[in-house]
């Protein structure tokens, strides 16, 4: 069988509830199955991208180091909606560097994260086979 | 056509196991295939056998396991999401020291590559959540 | 043009309805469900905003969730389609994807 398109689309905000973090579990496990892989993060969804996350004085598990290791996994498909992050006076430099390194490029490394605009985060749905919802 | 269902909330505080149920059964009505009904985040609530509603309400747990049972479906519900939650099977509970288990007729606890698989081999996957 | 985004909160209480709208293409479908059928009730917010979207996509809502709520066939805007689970159903096979905007 082809491969297909899993879009995960993330909405909410990490740690006020498990989405976030059970959605990631799903990517990572989703990773070993050879399909194409894109993450959108849209509305308070990309507070899960938001560096310097420390949830120590809460006791809870701070699961935001393991973004980092997406680019390992090959999920290097990552789309941040423009709209979302401006509404929340956030910038692509308050999200966390997430990268991969391009085999086909001499392992060069790029970055995996790029911010859109609605429009283009629209045709990139339309693009795809699966869509996960948390 | 294949149908996959995933279910993300627990039974009566949210609809949306409800509405996967009518889904689900209409789907099945309609002559769909249901390639499985995957059960995440509180979702796998929906796997206890332990649920004791009102009489005059509907048994949101127990009519997933007669649809089940009716139409041979996969009920599955998430192991990490499940061990969180307390949805133990004889095997988990066992292995985990546990002095009971609670899984309901017609679900199984399985990985989540069974997600993942559910959205390969259907030709519509369907979410249901908060 | 192949997508179906279906709504299931209300417009009041979460962002669902307007991020779903501000990222449906044209030509998508729109299928409000549960507390998603809060929206099509006319003289409100929502259902002004709704009244603009159905020049580019067809709204549909789920009869037994409007029952559910008391929200009766005659307050509706004009343009909603009213389905059942049957419905639904043929809609998600008629879309090639569906997205639900939780």
């Amino acid at each position: 069988m082809a491969s297909k398109k899993f879009l995960y689309v993330n909405r909410k905000a990490p740690h006020g509830s498990i989405y976030a973090l059970e959605s990631l579990e799903v990517v990572l496990i989703g990773a070993a199955f050879e399909q194409e892989v894109t993450l959108a993060f849209v509305d308070d969804g990309v507070y899960q991208l938001l560096q310097n996350q420390d949830s120590s004085a809460l006791g809870s598990k701070n699961f935001s180091p393991t973004y980092r290791a997406l680019g390992d996994y090959d999920v290097n498909r990552i789309f941040v909606e423009r709209e979302s992050l401006e509404l929340r006076g956030l910038a692509k430099e308050d999200l966390m560097p997430l990268t991969w390194e391009d085999e086909d490029d001499d392992w060069a490394e790029k970055d995996s994260i790029h911010v859109v605009s609605s429009k283009e985060l629209a045709e990139i749905i339309e693009q795809q086979d699966v869509l996960l919802n948390f | 056509m294949k149908f996959s269902i995933m279910v993300n909330e627990g039974p009566y505080t949210h609809q949306a196991s409800d509405s996967a149920y009518h889904f689900t059964a209409a789907a099945l009505k309609a002559g769909h295939q249901i390639v499985r009904v995957f059960f995440y985040h509180d979702g796998v609530n929906n796997g206890t056998r332990l649920s004791v509603p009102p009489q005059d309400d509907r048994n949101v747990c127990a009519r997933w396991s007669e649809l089940a049972q009716q139409h041979q479906l996969e009920l599955i519900l998430c192991v990490a999401a499940a061990q969180r939650r307390g949805l133990l099977d004889q095997d988990e509970a066992k292995r985990a020291g546990k002095d009971s288990d609670n899984i309901a007729p017609g679900f199984e606890i399985s990985g989540l590559g069974q997600l993942i698989d559910a959205g390969i081999q259907a030709d519509r996957l369907i979410v249901f959540g908060d | 043009m192949s997508v179906l985004h279906i709504v299931n909160k209300s417009p009041y209480e979460r962002n669902s309805l307007e991020t779903c709208l501000r990222l449906a293409r044209p030509g998508s479908a729109i299928l409000l469900i549960e507390d998603g059928v809060y929206a099509v009730r006319a003289g409100s917010s929502a259902s002004a905003r709704l009244q603009q979207a159905l020049e580019d996509h067809p709204v549909y809502a789920l009869r037994a969730d409007l029952q559910a709520r008391g929200v009766q066939p005659e307050s509706l805007i004009d343009g909603i389609t009213l389905v059942d689970y049957d419905g639904f159903v043929e809609l998600t096979t008629e879309y090639e994807k569906s997205q639900s905007w939780l």
